[in-house]
């Protein structure tokens, strides 16, 4: 039953992920990312992963959506000729992708992989906040740097051109 | 050794694959550089998924979300990063197309 529940929810996820690249629109493409992302974070919360999925929902359907849409609303719009002869174009060359994913999820579900996967002991009693927090070395220092390049990153995306 | 959870591995993987190709795909035939990063994300999705559902079926949640949430942070500035060069790409040629980028001036 569980199983049944995770495939229906991959199965949407698959289908807003072909509507985030499919769409014409770049807004609405933008918005069917964040409804990707929020699915991802409903199959966090269904494998145990509770923080993830709060972060994931949180940041990747919510940061990023916003960040994608100012983007875009700095950008100017396609005019309407634009528009139709960018629409052929596209419809040319993403026609064939639902097929192709079709094709490919049918061919991987006929094949019978047989996982002799040698699984660690479990480690029922760890605790997401003493990896995060305790376990970890100079790596910290490294997410610091790392954070502090998309402080940069803001101070580019914000930048105001030089006006003569 | 817990091996009770494999079974379901093998359904996830097949969907992973899935998204990783549909981001694939938009990434290689796609001129427009958000579509691009669009593509990219989709990839990255698909990697934090499968870190999770392999974090499940070896009963080591803790580490796994341990990394994702590490994983998460550094997409979101790496996201940043990419939006702003876009942006100033965007300023320069006065388009988002890469097939009109031609100068490498910065």
């Amino acid at each position: 039953m569980k199983i049944t529940v995770d495939i229906i929810i991959l199965v949407i996820m698959i289908i807003s992920a072909l509507w985030a690249v499919m769409t014409r629109s770049l807004l609405r493409s933008a918005i069917a990312l964040a409804f990707t992302s929020a699915i991802v974070s409903i199959l966090f919360f269904r494998l145990n992963a509770l923080l993830a999925a709060v972060f994931e929902l949180s940041v990747c359907a919510g940061l990023i959506t916003v960040l994608f849409i100012s983007t875009i609303s700095l950008t100017h719009p396609l005019t309407w000729k634009e528009i139709i002869r960018h629409m052929r174009e596209r419809l040319r060359r993403f026609v064939w992708l639902p097929f192709i994913i079709v094709a490919l999820g049918t061919a991987l579900s006929l094949v019978k992989i047989k996982l002799n996967l040698h699984l660690p002991e479990p480690d029922p009693q760890g605790d997401m906040r003493i990896v995060l927090w305790n376990l970890r070395g100079i790596d910290i220092i490294g997410q610091m740097v790392i954070l502090l390049c998309g402080v940069f990153g803001v101070v580019i995306l914000l930048k105001e051109t030089n006006t003569k | 050794m817990n091996t009770d959870l494999v079974p379901i591995f093998w359904p996830f993987s097949i969907f992973i694959i899935m998204l990783s190709v549909i981001g694939l795909y938009c990434m290689l035939v796609s001129y427009n550089l958000i579509r691009i990063l669009i593509g990219l994300e989709l990839i990255l999705k698909a990697l934090t998924l499968l870190i999770i559902a392999v974090g499940y079926i070896t009963h080591h949640t803790a580490l796994t979300q341990a990394l994702v949430v590490t994983f998460i942070v550094i997409e979101v500035v790496f996201m940043t990063v990419a939006i702003g060069i876009v942006l100033g790409i965007r300023r320069l040629n006065n388009s988002l197309d890469v097939r009109k980028i031609r100068t490498l001036k910065g």
